[in-house]
């Protein structure tokens, strides 16, 4: 049991940081550069991991307590998730709520350093993320619902796990509407175009990031650790439902999620070069789509469930 | 008094009103057809001050001058800014310089913080020894809900200093307020302190983004003042450089649109032009940015025939590459959607806060000075005006997209048949006790130098008005009422000088 969270943790840590290269490279492509090596995350985390941390006077053990706890909680989620055929460690009915409340716990942290700061600008920042969390953890929760109703099961192991009865030939229509929101969700929730631009250098507009601003060397590389881990946990969601292929080889399930979750990252790249950030106080009208979608997917199920 | 661009007076024969018949003439002229173009202060003796005022018939392409004269014991007046508020900086600008009381001025602070020229008291006791910018109390908004955010003078970016305080309600902006001055260098006493040679050095530093507009200005002071007309060959590569200047930072600043709306392709695209059209200034003049090409007299460097045909075919190319991405940029839903309605500027404001420029040709004020003033190469080509209604960021990235297309085709249509004959002419002496003024559209708008000369015939005031100067106020007022996060965005519509205000 050590060992499988151990590794589970060792799997998400090495592979994660990949895929924002991968997201950084597909954009740099897409606007005719090269663009960075598609290792540079983990140079990035290097970096940090090796500098001080550096606190203003003015802010209390909140501040200083917060990478930490938003560190653990992704890594606390991640045991509740699959990982295409590496089974998760900690699985139980109901599990699902969990994840939510751990994500939320993150969130209070990060709100409540940002607050703690005192600085007018991330002040700002925390309560655009308290408002849009409002509208997506909704979407999420109606997602998961629906997806509960979907699969008959009330964890995400037997939603996403070998023997899922997800499957694209019986219940496309509610799939496909709750895969769009879950997707939409994922963009919100990871700060990524068309709702905060990960690398904007603009205090006044940024969500994410402006929170970020008084963290610094290990306290920071926690922080962005936590970030990449988000994005990989939600992709680990979206892919065994959009490719529900499972075959008896392990090793082929495994280069199937893998291919999974490179392609996402790049469709995320795809979408960040072909369309601009949307209006700030438009993003809750893409929340409540989100929302909507779920919503929809979800009387779909109710009503063949009826039948 | 009437003058025209690049021409020159005897001061004395300019008309010397008394304070109540200047400030009438100038709010009456300016509510009727005329334009407050500049407004300046210059020291005479026993510490009097006399004030003239440019006021610009945009329309009959004529500028007339006033002036009134201050004795060193009555040095204040009835504020104009009351019933003209495109005065407002200037007269702050002159209450710091010359401290002379503006009486009535609805929001008297410092602009670049600095004891004044005169050598008496200032008006605020201690600016001397505390040149601090953000030290000076701050217009604030009451109410429980109301929250002040302020950024800078050090930004995030790598960009200018500047501080702005912004007071919020919510995401709302109730108002802003900015505040610059971190990099006042004293470029105007220093104008009048050095020679020639050191002077047109000193006016390519003015902006440095605006290194072509600004000599060329400074150049065109001097040679009215000697009375030497610089050879047509001469004016003929000096627009070529300042159209390229132009090209350069209007191609740079709908990169910069685009990133700053998150909209990546473009950005990347844009930005690789910009150094297309700097590479073609590097090859005219020896440097990107065009310093050291414009001189008093002419210009130093030559094209030959091979280069200029080389120019014409890369002109011809990024030209089709242009086409291509501007319409990239202003066809994608979400970039339009993030551009429209934000920061929208009225004609009836645009015109009485005095802007100048592309943002004022995007709020539909019909004012180019390379049409209505023009000198040079433009006497002969017409370019037209580029318009648009809107006044918002939209309006403001459509107004540099078509000047971008009409600098092409003036370059083009200029480049294969260029004058010939030398490109420079020796300079003589300056005209003593005149006073000679040039106005040159840079890329931001109306630059404006006004030299002074004493009777030793050296500067005696030498006057630099950046178009920055007349926009900033523009760029708060667009923001009133708007979403502090269209900030950024509306910000870059504008892109003003922050060391061209600060001079």
């Amino acid at each position: 049991m050590i060992l499988m969270i151990l590794f589970h943790w060792f799997f998400v840590g090495l592979t994660a940081p990949f895929l924002i290269g991968v997201i950084a490279r597909v954009k740099a492509l897409v606007s005719g550069k090269v663009g960075p090596s598609l290792f540079q995350p983990y140079f990035d985390l290097i970096k940090l991991f090796s500098k001080q941390c550096v606190y203003s006077h003015g802010v209390t053990w909140v501040f200083r307590i917060s990478p930490a706890v938003t560190l653990a909680a992704m890594l606390i989620v991640c045991l509740l998730v699959p990982f295409g055929s590496l089974k998760a460690p900690v699985q139980f009915s109901g599990d699902i709520l969990l994840i939510v409340a751990v994500l939320s716990l993150s969130r209070f942290f990060m709100i409540a350093a940002a607050l703690d700061t005192g600085f007018s600008l991330e002040g700002l920042g925390a309560s655009r993320e308290a408002f849009f969390a409002c509208l997506s953890e909704v979407a999420l929760f109606m997602c998961l619902i629906a997806l509960t109703l979907l699969a008959r099961r009330m964890s995400l192991s037997g939603m996403l796990g070998a023997d899922s009865p997800l499957s694209w030939n019986l219940l496309g229509p509610a799939l496909l509407m709750v895969v769009a929101s879950l997707f939409i969700v994922m963009l919100a929730e990871n700060c990524r175009i068309p709702v905060d631009d990960p690398d904007t250098h603009l205090e006044l507009t940024m969500i994410h990031e402006v929170m970020l601003l008084e963290h610094s060397g290990v306290d920071l590389a926690y922080m962005y650790y936590a970030a990449i881990i988000k994005f990989f946990i939600f992709g680990a969601i979206l892919v065994p439902i959009i490719l529900p292929v499972q075959t008896i080889f392990p090793f082929i399930n495994t280069l199937i999620f893998a291919g999974g979750m490179i392609g996402l990252a790049a469709l995320v790249g795809l979408v960040e070069s072909s369309m601009a950030r949307i209006r700030l106080n438009r993003v809750r009208n893409l929340l409540l789509i989100a929302f909507a979608l779920a919503f929809f997917g979800l009387i779909v199920t109710l009503w063949r469930g009826a039948l | 008094m009437e003058i025209f661009n690049g021409g020159n007076v005897a001061s004395a024969d300019i008309p010397d009103l008394s304070a109540a018949d200047f400030r009438r003439e100038v709010v009456s002229r300016c509510k009727a057809d005329a334009r407050l173009v500049n407004l300046f202060g210059c020291s005479l003796e026993q510490g009097a001050v006399r004030l003239f005022a440019i006021l610009g018939q945009d329309d009959e392409a004529s500028l007339s001058i006033v002036s009134t004269c201050f004795s060193a014991d009555s040095p204040s007046y009835e504020a104009i800014t009351r019933d003209l508020p495109a005065a407002h900086l200037f007269e702050r600008e002159i209450a710091e310089q010359w401290a002379i009381m503006p009486k009535g001025h609805p929001w008297l602070k410092p602009v670049r913080y600095h004891a004044n020229y005169r050598g008496v008291a200032d008006l605020w006791p201690d600016i001397a020894e505390r040149p601090i910018p953000g030290s000076y109390p701050f217009y604030a908004v009451e109410g429980e809900e109301v929250h002040e955010i302020s950024v800078g003078p050090v930004h995030a970016g790598i960009i200018e200093p500047g501080h702005f305080r912004f007071n919020c309600h919510g995401e709302e902006i109730l108002h802003l307020e900015i505040q610059l001055g971190y990099q006042h260098r004293g470029i105007e006493p220093l104008l009048c302190a050095g020679d020639l040679q050191r002077g047109v050095l000193l006016s390519e530093s003015i902006a440095g983004d605006t290194a072509i507009g600004h000599s060329l200005a400074f150049c065109e002071v001097i040679e009215s003042l000697a009375g030497v007309v610089a050879p047509p060959r001469a004016q003929a590569l000096r627009a070529v450089a300042l159209e390229l200047e132009r090209l350069a930072n209007h191609v740079g600043d709908l990169g910069a649109l685009g990133m700053d709306a998150g909209f990546l392709p473009t950005s990347a695209f844009f930005g690789r032009m910009r150094g297309d059209y700097l590479n073609l200034l590097l090859a005219l003049t020896g440097n990107r940015f065009g310093k050291g090409l414009c001189r008093p007299g002419g210009v130093l460097f030559d094209l030959d025939s091979g280069m200029a045909d080389d120019f014409c075919g890369k002109l011809r190319q990024y030209k089709n590459e242009f086409e291509e991405v501007s319409a990239l940029l202003f066809s994608r839903p979400s970039v339009l959607a993030r551009f429209e309605g934000v920061g929208v500027i009225s004609s009836g404001d645009a015109r009485e806060l005095g802007l100048v420029g592309p943002a004022a040709r995007a709020s539909q004020l019909e004012h180019d000075v390379r049409v209505e003033y023009a000198s040079g190469m433009w006497q002969y080509h017409h370019i037209p005006i580029s318009l648009s209604a809107t006044g918002d960021v939209y309006a403001r990235a459509l107004v540099r997209r078509q000047e971008v297309m009409r600098s092409l085709e003036f370059l083009l249509k200029i480049l294969p048949g260029l004058p010939r004959g030398s490109v420079q002419v020796p300079i003589g002496p300056v005209r003593p006790n005149a006073l000679a003024v040039s106005m040159v559209e840079g890329w931001r708008g109306e630059i404006m130098h006004v030299g002074i000369t004493n009777s030793q015939g050296r500067f005696a005031r030498y006057k630099v008005k950046d178009p920055s100067f007349h926009n900033w106020f523009g760029l708060a007022q667009a923001m009133r009422g708007g979403e502090i996060s269209d900030f950024p965005l509306c910000n870059k519509s504008f892109n003003l000088s922050y060391c061209g205000h600060d001079l």
